[in-house]
């Protein structure tokens, strides 16, 4: 435990001149292009986009799933070429072992890496019980609701203590009460933690409410689109997301978000809902232009 | 059903001698029952069972009314398209299993069938099953085994009864060989196919957990085809009864199935019954059996 809860923040992220193309019948096509990202340690950072717009896919390379195209993701400066225990994934579907009961599945990482299993057992129960689960730990995942399940993933990824957690729209398939008490431990953990989170998401309010940055993407091909920092204070309150600092930044990403939807629907829609929304980067952050 | 002691509720006995207007008419006669802690006790147990203990009745009856239907047929000897001339009723076949139970022969018969199938399919088990694990894996390894195994599959055992002769110096080997052949398709299908249904995703979360091949193939692979691997034991299981008895039936000395045949040749016709019954309470108990084991391997299974 002292590991995981060692105090000096960790997990930098860096991926640079980052693309990704896969080959199909008609030619190689682009997932993502062009794209540069950082997490400083610590740090929490959401990526926002509209749907297919190649956020997952860039998280699974900094995951090490995939391969860039072109570019490098490191994270310390170590370069990244496969999963491992260093970056914790938290998946939307749970994927949780259904044959392993949830004391086993939190202990699944630490078993891989060799350690004993009574030590394994010890360290499962404190991490359960950081999270209220210790009532449920001889439990097997089916029996859980959705917002118990995820809790035992975000869990288990830290189980292992990584040095970047990435998470893949964990709460998508969560109700709006559950969402909020998830992002609320997700938050706790995290500032205990102190590690860079890589947080993806199609939830604008959660990513203002979470982050300490967001990138917004833009559609396929997907690059970055602009970053907005997230001068909110913490701890944050369910109440800030009435604040006019929000609700600005809220409507930024939003239009921003708008604007690529309606490219990504190849201009099926005209822009006349799209009038007074326009909003000029050159390069600035939207909190800038604000 | 965790209780037995609680469950001899008067109305549960009901399934072994009541028809079935009774099982249906049951919940309103229960309602009014005492309110003693004993009594509110037998009654949630029996809410709770109610489906099930309906179906037992139902199940039952249905096989009181088989018995009943067969014994009609016979005594009055029906001849409608089929003859029930020499059918033995269900009487005298009841007269030849007690008198079977008592002669060494026939339990030996029943115990060299049950061994031939032990063998075989055990056999079929310990093959099958890593073969289609690592086929599931090694696309090289299926590249290679499974246009082989498509073209010997539809080949049905009894097919292989000459081959198996030839091949194997004594006819107990030929048999279990058949048995094992029986067996051992559908094991290694179905474990292909637990392979190919795995959740990619769990492979991923797996892996960065730090999980390494071997660790993924233990800990993932494996127990996510399980499911499907069991299926292929219980079919597996099923086709192994019906090779051991055409073995039995053409190549055979001793075993159930040449029992069976040898009471035709013998014009013993209550015993051909016999036989027959004796098969299908095997194959029923063997693959009961195979449920138990999957029930005990897959303990996050049975809770549903």
């Amino acid at each position: 435990m002292s590991e995981t809860l060692a105090s000096e923040p960790k997990g930098h992220i860096e991926v640079t001149n980052f693309s990704l193309s896969y080959d199909s019948i008609e030619g190689p096509v682009q997932a993502v292009t062009d794209t540069q990202i950082h997490v400083n340690p610590g740090e929490f950072v959401s990526i926002v986009g509209p749907s297919g717009c190649g956020k997952s896919t860039l998280l699974n390379a900094v995951a090490g799933f995939l391969k860039p195209t072109t570019g490098i993701v490191t994270v310390d400066g170590e370069r990244v070429n496969g999963p491992s225990a260093e970056r914790g994934m938290v998946f939307q579907q749970y994927s949780l072992f259904p044959w392993k009961t949830v004391r086993e599945n939190v202990e699944f990482g630490l078993k891989m890496r060799g350690m004993p299993r009574s030590q394994r057992e010890r360290a499962a129960r404190t991490l359960l019980g950081l999270a209220g689960l210790e009532a449920f730990e001889k439990h097997y995942p089916e029996k859980l609701s959705g917002g118990m399940k995820q809790r035992v993933g975000i869990v288990r990824a830290l189980a292992t203590g990584p040095k970047v957690l990435l998470l893949d729209e964990p709460f998508g398939a969560l109700d709006a009460q559950t969402r909020v008490i998830m992002q609320q431990i997700l938050t706790n953990m995290w500032q205990r933690l102190k590690i860079s989170v890589l947080f993806v998401t199609h939830d604008i309010d959660e990513a203002i409410f979470l982050s300490d940055r967001v990138y917004c993407m833009t559609a396929r091909p997907g690059s970055i689109k602009a970053e907005i920092p997230i001068p909110l204070e913490r701890p944050r309150q369910q109440s800030m997301m009435m604040s006019s600092e929000f609700l600005a930044l809220r409507r930024g990403l939003m239009s921003l978000i708008r604007e690529e939807s309606l490219k990504a629907m190849g201009g099926e829609i005209n822009d006349m809902g799209m009038q007074g929304l326009n909003i000029e980067l050159h390069g600035h952050s939207l909190a800038d232009v604000i | 059903m965790s209780s037995p002691a609680l469950v001899r509720h008067p109305e549960d006995n009901m399934p072994a001698t009541a028809a079935l207007p009774e099982a249906v008419r049951a919940p309103t006669v229960t309602s009014p029952a005492t309110p003693s802690s004993f009594g509110t006790l037998a009654l949630r147990w029996y809410r709770l069972n109610q489906g099930r203990l309906r179906a037992t009745a139902i199940g039952v009856t249905s096989l009181l009314a088989f018995l009943l239907v067969w014994h009609l047929l016979t005594t009055y000897r029906v001849v409608f398209f089929v003859r029930f001339v020499n059918v033995p009723a269900p009487l005298a076949v009841y007269a030849s299993f007690t008198k079977a139970i008592h002669d060494p022969h026939f339990l030996m018969h029943i115990v060299l069938s049950c061994r031939r199938i032990f063998i075989g399919f055990s056999l079929a088990a310990v093959v099958g099953v890593p073969l289609g694990l690592i086929m599931g894996r090694f696309k090289l390894v299926h590249e290679v085994v499974f246009p082989v195994a498509e073209v010997l599959r539809p080949i049905p055992a009894i097919a292989w009864v000459p081959m198996a002769i030839m091949l194997w110096p004594t006819n107990e080997q030929s048999i279990v060989f058949i048995t094992f052949l029986g067996s051992f398709f559908p094991i290694l299908v179905n474990t292909l196919h637990g392979m190919s249904l795995v959740d990619p995703v769990l492979v991923r979360a797996a892996q960065c957990l730090g999980a390494r091949e071997r660790s993924i193939f233990r800990e993932v692979y494996f127990p996510a085809s399980l499911p499907h691997i069991f299926t292929g034991l219980t079919v597996g299981m099923g086709v192994a009864w019906v090779s051991l008895i055409a073995a039995e039936m053409i190549s055979g000395q001793y075993g159930i199935g040449y029992f069976t045949w040898e009471a035709y040749s013998l014009v013993q016709y209550a015993d051909i019954a016999l036989g027959m019954i004796a098969i299908g309470v095997l194959g029923l108990g063997s693959s009961l059996l195979i449920r138990g084991a999957g029930h005990l391997v897959m303990p996050w299974r049975s809770t549903r």
